[in-house]
């Protein structure tokens, strides 16, 4: 596998704001890379550093084999960039904003085009201004999906997109990927993310917190147990927010030790046993909890449901890494 | 408990023009549109009392006795050309009566487009933009934005017409005629404002609103220049709103009276567009917008393409309006010839700004100056537009594609370049077919002698496209930082010859270094130094574009 983005160490300063500071990323050819992170984190930033629009401070950026800044034109002839907030030509029609964003980088496919615009349910014909935010969006997917590109960058692209078009725009990554594609999707849906991607960085502030595949983050995440035993329950030290109401036992365990509490609820003799894997989300609260200072405790000692809400993900006070 | 929380809007929604809801939130709005135009205003202000001013104390230097004005007075009056342009002298014994004259129907045209802009700015263009939609979610009443855009155009003409009828007074003039002078422009922009607000209902954008408006405002030019020629006609002038501004004859009866037509069809013009904010949706317009291809041509296949897309309708309507300039100020030709030919004082500041011992060449070729600063305008306009294409977001999926910033650069900048010549060319032939045709002259001489008078401005426009590129390119966050080198040089070669400025300080502008044609001496040295000088300044700017951070 070679690599088609290479960043490291990347530092970009507005005034006295440091939009990147020291980010690294790295997207391998052929994978779908989330970029994940809050808003104002530098997802955008480090893409405009990507397409040659900003010049970084220091540090390295390499497209593609090439230098973003210098040879911006030869390389953008095989990405596709679709911005976040998409503004098109107040007099010219949707269908010829995507003829032209697809010329300028070598033309595109008509016939995937035609099939685009179907599936998008675009029609090209109204001007700009009659677009609404997830119309506009659609333009630029369309100008994006049906060019022959070695590379997309999407930033935050399904914001004005309604369930059934994140649908179709889920399928076109995936038909993307197939083609050879590589992709790097700015986001911060959490599920968009898991649904499509191969591999994630996390960033915050500016710096990559976090970065592999799913499994490998999940290793960092820690697995919620709810189970009835045939005894009294153990009492681990290495588990968390651990409740024992007579035979039965709730906790959270650290994704690594999970093998060693199946051991120990085991020996005792297990009746029912339910466990639910962690997400991502819980892996992002974590990285950002820091920031809220520990104001949500979803209380999962007390409340029986809490194993399948929402509020699950572990509470700050508990981040321990 | 739930129903009845549920129950409450609809109640509201059912009788919703009769609620005095409808104005919820004028005062707010009222207050944040005279916020966002604290600059604009004041300089709309400022250019609508400085024109008056320097009108009355010109008059009263170059015509300070009776006589000199009454035969000024008298020369105008013979003259078709000039009653078509300025309208009629109603009482030429007074500088006020003179002042109302040369003003009279440019300051209304002026306070019509204040008004316009304004209407447009604070209605269609709010809710083009989608402002309108974040203000309308609040407590705000439905008629509210409208009704606040006129409570900010009422101020503006209100401050206009009190600061025109101060002035006047501070010249030493009749003061209910400066009250009727006032209040003239003032309730001619009222009119125009309560238009716009009409068309801001029918279009989808702030721009076709501010078009339907100003095609209103040209042909009620038109109207009241027909009645006005003495083609016995007089009638039509009747049905312009511009018209009635000059029917008030101030300083020459004051008709208070006719004050009341253009109140009375503001008041009209109010009713209809609040009626039509009730009956449409939030952002669709009355009249249909027409869908555009499914597909792009296929010439429409690099940044250059785009560039001449964008650009070609503003090319194309400031040459029109030239072209329209340069018949208008060539057929009057003969009448200032006539005019100017009594007064040696006006002569003589015609003759330091033209150089000529002519007094017709003088004129012209100071008309070729305003020609070449008018192009300088749209030039500079022309460069910004990179500006706005970068600051809208819209130059950033462009140069994601396989363009560099030169090519996408120079796709603007045929333009300001080569683009300013048409303009020139236009205003060159129709002013001298016009003079031609006027004075009995030959035309083809006449149109060469003004192509050449308009084209001589070519270097000193590029060399003011190049000031405002240099300020994109180098203080991209400064956004007025492109008219700048535009303002100087027009204060300089505009106003410094009146004011005698020192021959260092004429010299800033490029346009001081031109030769005077036609009947100057035509040295080729100027040109192309000033050419050169736009080389450096332009590769300066593109060097310092290729380098900076876009965005």
């Amino acid at each position: 596998m070679t690599t088609a983005i290479s960043v490291s160490g990347l530092v970009k300063t507005f005034g006295r704001t440091r939009a990147l500071d020291g980010l690294d990323l790295t997207v391998e050819q052929g994978e779908v890379h989330g970029f994940l992170g809050p808003n104002g984190s530098g997802k955008s930033t480090t893409i405009r550093v990507l397409l040659g629009l900003l010049r970084a401070d220091s540090g390295s950026a390499v497209l593609l084999g090439g230098d973003p800044w210098r040879d911006a034109v030869p390389l953008h002839r095989r990405l596709a960039y679709v911005p976040g907030d998409v503004t098109l030509w107040r007099n010219l029609s949707g269908g010829e904003a995507i003829d032209l964003l697809g010329r300028l980088r070598g033309g595109l496919d008509p016939a995937r085009r035609t099939a685009l615009l179907e599936r998008f349910e675009l029609d090209p014909t109204k001007k700009g201004r009659a677009y609404s935010k997830g119309n506009r969006q659609k333009v630029a997917l369309v100008a994006a999906f049906a060019s022959d590109v070695d590379l997309l960058i999407l930033d935050e692209p399904t914001s004005g997109l309604d369930p059934l078009m994140e649908e179709v725009f889920r399928e076109c990554v995936a038909e993307a990927r197939d083609r050879g594609a590589t992709v790097l999707l700015s986001s911060h849906i959490l599920s968009e993310v898991e649904a499509l991607c191969d591999r994630v960085s996390i960033i915050r502030a500016g710096r990559t917190v976090e970065t592999g595949t799913l499994a490998d983050l999940r290793h960092l995440t820690r697995t919620s147990i709810d189970a009835e035993l045939a005894g009294p329950p153990p009492r681990p030290g290495y588990v968390h927010d651990l409740a024992v109401d007579g035979h039965r036992l709730r906790c959270q365990v650290d994704t690594d030790r999970l093998g060693d509490l199946l051991t120990e609820l085991n020996t005792v003799g297990v009746r029912t046993l339910a466990s639910r894997p962690p997400t991502l989300e819980e892996l992002f609260l974590r990285h950002y909890a820091s920031d809220a200072g520990g104001t949500t405790d979803p209380g999962g000692t007390t409340d029986p449901g809490g194993a399948t809400g929402p509020g699950t993900g572990e509470p700050s006070a508990a981040v321990a890494r | 408990m739930s129903g009845q929380a549920l129950g409450a809007p609809g109640v509201s929604a059912a009788e919703p023009a009769t609620g005095r809801h409808d104005l919820a939130g004028t005062g707010v709005l009222y207050r944040l549109a005279l916020r966002r135009d604290r600059i604009a205003l004041p300089v709309w202000l400022y250019v609508g009392t400085g024109m008056v001013a320097s009108t009355v104390f010109s008059f009263r230097k170059l015509y300070g006795d009776a006589a000199s004005r009454r035969t000024f007075a008298a020369g105008v009056d013979g003259n078709g050309s000039l009653r078509a342009l300025y309208g009629p002298i109603f009482d030429g014994s007074t500088t006020g009566g003179l002042t109302a004259w040369r003003m009279g129907v440019f300051g209304a045209v002026l306070a019509a487009l204040m008004s316009t802009l304004l209407v447009v700015r604070h209605t269609r263009a709010e809710e083009e933009d989608g402002r309108l939609e974040l203000i309308g979610a609040g407590a705000v009443g439905r008629r509210a934005p409208l009704t606040a855009a006129l409570a900010a155009a009422l101020t503006a003409n209100a401050a206009l017409a009190a600061l025109v009828a101060a002035t006047l007074l501070a010249a030493g003039q009749d003061a209910a005629g400066a009250l009727a002078f006032g209040l003239a422009l003032g309730t001619a922009g009222l009119f125009f404002a309560a238009l716009a607000a009409v068309t801001a209902q029918l279009a989808e954008t702030g721009r076709a609103a501010n078009g339907l408006a100003g095609a209103a405002i040209g042909a009620a030019f038109v109207l009241r220049a027909i009645g006005d020629s003495g083609t016995g006609a007089g009638w039509v002038g009747w049905l312009s709103p511009l018209g009635w501004s000059e029917q008030v004859r101030a300083f020459a009866g004051n008709r208070w009276w006719v004050l009341l037509p253009p109140l009375a069809g503001a008041a009209l013009l109010t009713a209809l567009a609040r009626a039509l904010v009730g009956r449409r949706d939030l952002g669709a317009g009355l009249l249909p917008q027409r869908p555009g291809p499914a597909a792009a041509a296929p010439g429409l296949a690099s940044a250059a393409a785009l560039a001449r897309r964008l650009q070609r309708g503003p090319l194309l309507g400031w040459t029109l309006a030239l072209a329209a300039g340069g018949a208008v100020f060539g057929g009057v030709a003969k009448g200032v010839v006539d005019l100017i030919g009594d007064n040696r004082q006006m002569a003589e500041v015609l003759a330091r700004m033209g150089g000529q011992q002519g007094v017709l060449d003088a004129y012209l070729s100071s008309i070729a100056g305003v020609f070449g600063m008018v192009a300088a305008a749209y030039a500079v306009q022309a460069v910004l537009r990179m500006r706005a294409e970068e600051v809208s977001g819209r130059a950033e999926p462009v140069l994601a594609g396989a363009v560099s910033r030169s090519r996408w650069a120079a796709g603007h900048l045929l333009f300001p370049l080569l683009g300013t010549a048409l303009p020139l060319a236009a205003a060159g032939v129709t002013a001298g077919l016009a003079e031609g045709l006027a004075l009995g002259g030959g035309t083809g001489t006449a149109v060469g002698r003004m192509l050449g008078a308009t084209l001589v401005q070519l270097p000193a426009v590029w060399l003011t496209a190049a000031v405002a590129l240099a300020a994109y390119a180098l203080l991209p966050r400064r956004a007025a930082a492109g008219w700048t080198g535009f303002g100087v040089f027009v204060l300089v070669s505009w106003l410094g010859p009146v004011l005698r400025l020192p021959q260092g300080v004429l010299d800033l502008s490029p346009f001081s270094h031109l030769p005077h044609l036609p009947g100057g001496r035509f040295d080729a040295a100027p040109l192309l130094w000033i050419t050169a000088l736009t080389a450096l300044t332009s590769a300066a700017a593109l060097a310092g574009l290729r380098r900076r951070d876009l965005g």
